[in-house]
């Protein structure tokens, strides 16, 4: 039984889907109902909204603007979303949803977007170019992430894959992934595992345990190894258990549809 | 003790050139109203700071207000880039902008260090990150350590914000000069117990402050100038009172993508007859669209 009703098939036609309709739902599947989760704007928000409409309505939804378990019915188009503070069960200051809330690693999962990631699963949103003072694009910066990536009990990212964002170095690191490799969290006195999972429009890739780099572990129905490693920016590792992940149910594209119809 | 004024008189007493200015504000209650007055009064040299500069730094970047910046998070919630605000950074458009940069929870920290009348703010952040080698506007470190006098442990420091000038919008105030604000409340308490002055724009002034949940009340005392500036915060929202303008912020990105498109918005939305309108409350200032 799901969402929309006993008739309905377990999986969708695979060409009745798109891409991100694919990523948001293996994101959403990636987290747990009960779980409290720190959720950014935009693809992870999608995939966050999406878990909770379907398989995780007891999901905690956190967002940085102090909204504590937020239950929006369509997707809110800011972190600051009117919705999100009248669905709330409590609304905090920013001071006190970083200090209080985030700093000392109650929350479980960190749920992110990049416009750069590496191997190591270090996160840029400051600049791309060499040279920070004179950057070929000025991205917005930081927001919360740098804090989200460190104090989490684990992160998941979302980002849409291709050469231009999965790179070999990121050339700024905004948010510490693996840092330069195994015991550099570590090092740094960073309290969370960090990334668990980046699931990307193309398959999942996670962090291999001994060398802590990304290392594809998942493709879509349709995917090949080929079409991956041509859009990463790093000789790609596959894992020895590659599987192709189940498409979206019915239920999960019914339901992301009606947040995104919901949002306008 | 609060003073109500005019906003075009809360703005030429409080904000001067080369003055630090807090305009404060997370996604809710963004004091817009206030930043059109600051850019129709042409003030200049001003460092900026804000944890988000979207919409409404972007505004003040391309008016040539601003040399400096601090913040956490540049861009347009929900659209893209901050045009102006790359525009400065990348080409010096109108005039070079001085960038110190942040996480969230380093600026929140550090207005809370600024409101308790301390030096610094100690977190556990920024460690491994890019962000810990920047120089400040001083050009000294903004990032350092500190060891802790108990457990010996190391922890990031960042230093106080103690601004001129904390500007917020609020959705009340009372005929004494307290105001109540409440929703999504950021950083506006501490940007203004940390500031040397304030103003804050309201969306009435009334006789009696009714008790509101979650409510934050900013005691007469500890304000500057309160300002009666319905839709004040205008595409963004106040909770209770309006909802958010997204067309606007959909309209912004054009507007602000190049220079002529944004040069004529400041001439006839800001300094033309429909910015003085939006000055005095009557109107909301168009986004050309």
């Amino acid at each position: 039984m799901n969402a929309t009703g006993a008739a309905a098939p377990v999986t969708a036609d695979p060409a009745a889907f798109t891409a991100d309709e694919m990523m948001t739902a293996c994101a959403a599947r990636a987290l747990h109902d009960g779980m409290t989760c720190f959720v950014g704007i935009g693809l992870p928000s999608a995939a966050a909204n999406l878990a909770r409409a379907t398989h995780a309505p007891n999901l905690v939804l956190i967002y940085e603007s102090g909204t504590i378990g937020a239950k929006p019915d369509r997707l809110p188009l800011s972190i600051g979303d009117g919705i999100l503070a009248e669905t709330a069960d409590a609304v905090v200051s920013v001071p006190e949803i970083f200090n209080y809330w985030l700093q000392p690693g109650r929350i479980a999962v960190g749920f992110l977007g990049a416009a750069q990631i590496d191997k190591f699963g270090n996160i840029n949103t400051t600049v791309i170019g060499a040279d920070y003072a004179q950057p070929s694009v000025r991205l917005p910066g930081a927001g919360g992430a740098p804090e989200i990536a460190a104090s989490c009990r684990e992160v998941i990212v979302v980002v849409r894959q291709s050469r231009r964002s999965f790179v070999e170095r990121v050339d700024f690191v905004t948010s510490v992934g693996f840092g330069d490799g195994p015991g550099s969290r570590e090092r740094l006195g960073l309290t969370g595992a960090g990334p668990r999972k980046v699931i990307t429009d193309l398959g999942v890739l996670e962090p291999d345990p001994a060398t802590c780099e990304l290392t594809l572990t998942g493709l879509y129905p349709g995917g090949s190894v080929a079409g991956v490693r041509a859009k990463t920016g790093w000789e790609l590792a596959v894992s020895d258990s590659l599987t192709v992940l189940q498409p979206p149910t019915v239920a999960e594209l019914t339901a992301l549809r009606q947040l995104h119809d919901g949002a306008g | 003790m609060a003073e109500i004024v005019s906003l075009a008189e809360a703005v030429a007493r409080a904000v001067h050139d080369g003055d630090s200015v807090a305009m404060e504000g997370f996604t809710h209650l963004i004091p817009f109203a206030a930043g059109r007055e600051i850019i129709r009064q042409r003030r200049r040299d001003l460092t900026l700071i804000r944890m988000t500069p979207d919409v409404l730094y972007d505004q003040l970047i391309g008016a040539g207000c601003a040399s400096r910046l601090i913040f956490s998070w540049g861009g347009n919630p929900g659209v893209g880039s901050l045009h102006r605000f790359r525009d400065a950074v990348e080409n010096a458009w109108p005039g070079p902008l001085q960038l110190e940069e942040h996480s969230h929870a380093g600026m929140a920290n550090r207005y809370v260090a600024g409101a308790s009348g301390v030096p610094f703010a100690i977190l556990r952040g920024y460690s491994g990150t890019g962000l810990e080698g920047l120089p400040g506007l001083d050009g000294q470190p903004a990032i350092r350590s500190v060891t802790c006098p108990f457990t010996g442990e190391r922890l990031t420091a960042v230093a106080a914000l103690n601004p001129d000038v904390a500007v917020i919008h609020a959705q009340r105030a009372d005929r004494a000069g307290n105001v109540q604000l409440w929703g999504i409340t950021g950083v506006q308490k501490e940007a203004v117990l940390s500031a040397e002055r304030s103003i804050a724009t309201v969306e009435e002034i009334v006789g009696e402050l009714a008790p509101e949940p979650g409510a934050i009340v900013l005691p007469a005392w500890v304000v500057s100038y309160v300002a009666a500036a319905p839709g004040g915060s205008h595409p963004s929202y106040a909770l209770g009172y309006s909802a958010r303008d997204n067309d606007y912020y959909q309209a912004w990105d054009l507007i602000s993508r190049d220079r002529e498109r944004f040069s004529r918005w400041l001439a006839e939305e800001v300094h033309g007859e429909a910015g003085s309108l939006a000055g005095a409350g009557a109107g909301e200032g168009g986004c050309g669209s």
